[in-house]
C-alpha cells in the first residue's frame, strides 16, 4: 500500500516537472519546432547541399569524381540544348501563368455568383487539379497523338481541316500544347483561391460603387482588383514556382521532343543527370532554377512584409 | 532474475538494430533467402515476360532454390532506375541495360567473364558487336542476353502498287517509292523522337551509309563533313516527300500502332509489328479482309553511296555490385542461358529477339516462317557501333543517350534548321562530349 502511494507520488512529481519544463516558452518552442526543422534539414537542406556539392564535382554514376569548380556551370551555359531549355522554361512559365490567372479570375467571378448546382460545379472544377498529373498528361498525350488524335479526327470530320495538325510533332505547337495542358491543370487552383478572396470582399462596397454609377468593369477594376491583389500575388508566386520547376507534364507529354524543342530545365537536368548518369552536370543544370525561384520568393516575402507594415 | 518488460525489450532491440544499421551503412534486408530481383523492360512480345514469370520463376525455384522476382518497366526509364539504384546502393540484383550502357555503369557491375566465356564456348561464340558492347577493360561487365534486329516491316501489296516488286535496294529508290506511297495516302512511318530504339537504329545506319561518322580512329570528332550534310539533306527531303511527319513525336510504340491500323506502309522496327499481326490474325486485317501478317515482309535498310549498314539493339544483363546475392544472380543467369531453358523464352519471341550467340541461328524455329528470315542472321551484318570509328565507350553512350545524331536529323526534317546548321550543331555537341571543349 505504502509502495503504491510512493509510486503514484513519484509519477505526479515527474508530470509536474515535465509541465514545468514545458511552461518555459523556449523549451516548448524548441519542442514544437524540432520535428519540422528536422524534416526540413533531412529532406530539403541535405539534398540541396548535396546538389550544390555535386554541381562542383565531376561525379557520374558509380564514380565519385573530383572537384571541378564551376566547370559544370560554364559547360551548361555553353550548352545549346540548355539555352533552349531555359528559354522554354521562361516561355512556358510566363504564358501558362498569364492564362491561368486570366481564366482563373474569370472562373472565380462566375462561381462567385448564385446559380443552381453551384456547389457541384465548384467541386467538379477541382477535378483537373486532383487527378495525378501523370495520368492527365497521358490522357492529353493521347488527345494530341500524331496519328490517332481525337481532336484531329473531330476537326477533320467536321470539315475544318484537310491535314492533321502537328500538335506534338512541331516544336512550336508542342510547346503551346504543354502550355494548354498546364493551364487546364493549374486553373482550378487559381479559381478556388481567388474565389476565396472574392468572398471576403464586402458586397456593400459593390453596392456603393453601383449607386455611384460604376459599371461592371469599373466595379471590378476599382473595387474587386485592388482588394484581391494580395491573394492574387500569393497565388501567382506559388504558380510561378511550380510551373518553373515543372517536370512531370513535359516528361510524359513530349519527353522534351521533338528535336529537344520542349525541354524544360528540370527535364533536361533529369536527362543528363539521371538518364545519362552525369550527376554533377545534372545538378549544375538544375541549380540554374535556384536564382530565379529565389528572386520570386524574395519579391513575395518583401511584398507580404510591406502589407504587414501597412 | 531481472524481469525484462516489453518496453525494455523494444528499447534494447531497437538500439541494437540501429547500431547494426549504422555500423554496416546499410538498411536491414528482410527475407535474405536466395532471392534474385531482375529488372527488365516491358517486352514488346508480352508472351516473353509471361515465360519469365510463369515458367522461369517456378522452374529456377525448383532447380536452384532461387526465388525469382521479375520486375518490368518502360525501356526508356531503365537508365534512371539504374542510376538511382547504383547511387543508393540498393535495388535489383540484375538490371537489363541496352546497347553500350555497360560502359556507362561498368564500375558498378560484377565481373561475369566466366559466365560469358562458358556460354560463348558452348554456343558457337557471342557476336563480336555484343562482345564489344559488354567488355570493358578486358572484363565482361554484363552478359549479353539477346539482340533485337531492326528490319523494315513493309506492306507488300502497297509497295507493289507503287511499282516496287521487292524492297528498294538503295535510299534513292526508297525515296522514289516513298513519294508514290505518300501520294497514295500510305506514307512511310519512322520515329525521329527522343526514344531508345527505332530512332537511333535508323539514324546511325543512315549516317554511316552516306559515309558520315562521329569520330575518326583517333577519337577526333569528324561529324561535320560533306557526307554527313549530304545524308541530312537527303533525309529532310525524304521526310517531306515520303513520311508521316508526325513521326517527329513518336516513341518506339507509335509506329506499331500506326502500322497495325493501316496508317503507314513501312517502318523500321523489331519484328514486333509482324508478331502482333501474327498473334492477332483475326483482329488485324488488310483493306481486302486478309490477315494483315500475310501482307507483311521484312528487309534490312537500303544502301547508301558508302554501303549498307544496320544497328541492332543489344539487351544485356548486368549483375550489380551492390547486390547482396550476386552469386545467386550469376547462378540464375547461368541456368537461364542453358539451351533447354533459354529456348523456352527464345521460341515465344518468334524471331523478334535473337540469341546472343551464333548457335541460335540454327534453331528449327527459323524454318517455320520465311517472313522472319532476315532476322535470323541480322546480327552478323552489324559491322559498326555507336561512336564509330572510335570505341563504343562511355562517350559514345553519352552521345547516344543525348540523341545527338537523331536530333540532328530531326532538326532538319522539322525545318527548324538547315542541314548544314543541324550538322554543325551536332558536331559541336559531340565535341563537348569527346573533348570537353
Amino acid at each position: 500500500m505504502n509502495e503504491a502511494i510512493a509510486a503514484s507520488g513519484r509519477r505526479v512529481q515527474r508530470v509536474s516537472r515535465l509541465t514545468r519544463i514545458l511552461e518555459s516558452e523556449k523549451v516548448l518552442a524548441t519542442a514544437l519546432l524540432g520535428p519540422g526543422v528536422i524534416i526540413l534539414l533531412v529532406f530539403i537542406a541535405y539534398p540541396f547541399v548535396m546538389a550544390l556539392w555535386y554541381s562542383l564535382t565531376s561525379i557520374r554514376v558509380g564514380d565519385a569524381g573530383q572537384f571541378v569548380g564551376l566547370a559544370n556551370f560554364s559547360k551548361a551555359i555553353q550548352d545549346t540544348i540548355f539555352q533552349q531549355a531555359f528559354k522554354n522554361t521562361v516561355f512556358y512559365t510566363f504564358w501558362a501563368t498569364i492564362f491561368k490567372l486570366a481564366l482563373g479570375m474569370w472562373l472565380a467571378l462566375l462561381l462567385n455568383r448564385h446559380f443552381r448546382f453551384k456547389r457541384i460545379v465548384r467541386a467538379s472544377m477541382l477535378l483537373p487539379f486532383i487527378i495525378p498529373t501523370v495520368l492527365s498528361a497521358f490522357a492529353w498525350r493521347w488527345m494530341f497523338d500524331p496519328t490517332f488524335s481525337v481532336m484531329n479526327w473531330a476537326l477533320y470530320h467536321g470539315g475544318l481541316i484537310t491535314d492533321r495538325l502537328p500538335f506534338l510533332s512541331s516544336g512550336d505547337w508542342a510547346m503551346w500544347c504543354a502550355v494548354v495542358v498546364n493551364t487546364w491543370r493549374g486553373m482550378p487552383f487559381f479559381a478556388i483561391t481567388l474565389l476565396a478572396g472574392l468572398q471576403t470582399i464586402s458586397p456593400d462596397l459593390h453596392e456603393a460603387a453601383a449607386l455611384d454609377g460604376a459599371n461592371a468593369w469599373h466595379r471590378f477594376w476599382h473595387v474587386t482588383w485592388p482588394l484581391l491583389l494580395p491573394v492574387t500575388l500569393v497565388v501567382v508566386v506559388f504558380s510561378v514556382i511550380q510551373t518553373f520547376s515543372d517536370f512531370q507534364l513535359i516528361y510524359v507529354l513530349t519527353g522534351g521532343g521533338p528535336a529537344n524543342s520542349t525541354h524544360l530545365i528540370a527535364t533536361y537536368a533529369y536527362q543528363i543527370g539521371v538518364g545519362s548518369g552525369l550527376l554533377g552536370e545534372g545538378a549544375a543544370l538544375s541549380l540554374f532554377m535556384f536564382p530565379v525561384l529565389f528572386a520570386v520568393v524574395w519579391v513575395q516575402l518583401r511584398y507580404l512584409k510591406r502589407m504587414d507594415n501597412a | 532474475m531481472a524481469r525484462i518488460t516489453r518496453r525494455k525489450f523494444l528499447q534494447y532491440s531497437g538500439a541494437a538494430g540501429m547500431a547494426g544499421i549504422l555500423a554496416s551503412h546499410r538498411a536491414p534486408v528482410f527475407a535474405q533467402a536466395n532471392q534474385v530481383h531482375i529488372l527488365r523492360w516491358n517486352d514488346f512480345v508480352p508472351a516473353a515476360d509471361k515465360v519469365l514469370r510463369e515458367v522461369f520463376a517456378p522452374e529456377v525455384q525448383k532447380a536452384l532454390g532461387i526465388k525469382l522476382n521479375v520486375e518490368t518497366i518502360n525501356a526508356n526509364d531503365i537508365p534512371a532506375r539504374a542510376t538511382s539504384s547504383i547511387q543508393s546502393g540498393n535495388g535489383p540484383d540484375i538490371i537489363m541495360v541496352l546497347n553500350n550502357y555497360p560502359h556507362l555503369y561498368a564500375s558498378a557491375a560484377v565481373d561475369v567473364s566466366a559466365l560469358a566465356d562458358e556460354v560463348g564456348k558452348a554456343q558457337g561464340g557471342i557476336y563480336d558487336a555484343n562482345a564489344q558492347l559488354n567488355r570493358v577493360g578486358g572484363k565482361w561487365v554484363a552478359m549479353p542476353w539477346s539482340v533485337v534486329p531492326a528490319c523494315v516491316a513493309y506492306r507488300k501489296s502497297w509497295f507493289e502498287e507503287a511499282g516496287a516488286k521487292s524492297f528498294p535496294k538503295t535510299w534513292k529508290e526508297y525515296h522514289e517509292v516513298g513519294k508514290k506511297l505518300k501520294a497514295a495516302k500510305h506514307p512511310i512511318g519512322q520515329t525521329l523522337g527522343n526514344t531508345f530504339g527505332d530512332a537511333p537504329t535508323f539514324t546511325y545506319p543512315l549516317l554511316w551509309s552516306y559515309g558520315g561518322q562521329e569520330v575518326d580512329a583517333k577519337g577526333k570528332v569528324v561529324l561535320d563533313s560533306k557526307e554527313t550534310v549530304e545524308s541530312v539533306r537527303f533525309m529532310a527531303q525524304f521526310w517531306k516527300d515520303a513520311h508521316d511527319e508526325g513521326g517527329l513525336a513518336w516513341d518506339d510504340s507509335n509506329n506499331n500502332r500506326a502500322f497495325l491500323s493501316g496508317d503507314i506502309s513501312a517502318s523500321l522496327n523489331g519484328a514486333s509489328i509482324y508478331v502482333a499481326a501474327l498473334n492477332g490474325a483475326d483482329k488485324f486485317k488488310t483493306e481486302k479482309g486478309a490477315p494483315l501478317h500475310t501482307d507483311i515482309a521484312h528487309s534490312l535498310l537500303p544502301a547508301g553511296p558508302k554501303g549498307q549498314h544496320a544497328y541492332h539493339t543489344a539487351f544485356n544483363h548486368m549483375v550489380m555490385k551492390y547486390s547482396k546475392n550476386a552469386k545467386g544472380a550469376i547462378e540464375f543467369l547461368r541456368w537461364a542461358h542453358k539451351k533447354e531453358n533459354y529456348e523456352k523464352w527464345f521460341t515465344v519471341q518468334k524471331g523478334f529477339a535473337v540469341g546472343p550467340t551464333k548457335e541460335w541461328e540454327n534453331h528449327p524455329m527459323w524454318k517455320n516462317d520465311p517472313v522472319m528470315a532476315p532476322f535470323r542472321t541480322a546480327p552478323q551484318a552489324q559491322k559498326r557501333l555507336m561512336g564509330y570509328q572510335g570505341q563504343p565507350n562511355q562517350k559514345a553512350a553519352e552521345a547516344w543517350n543525348k540523341f545527338i545524331v537523331t536530333v540532328m536529323y530531326a532538326q532538319a526534317c522539322s525545318g527548324k534548321s538547315k542541314p548544314e546548321e543541324a550538322v554543325k550543331w551536332a558536331a559541336g555537341e559531340l565535341g563537348k562530349i569527346y573533348t570537353g571543349a
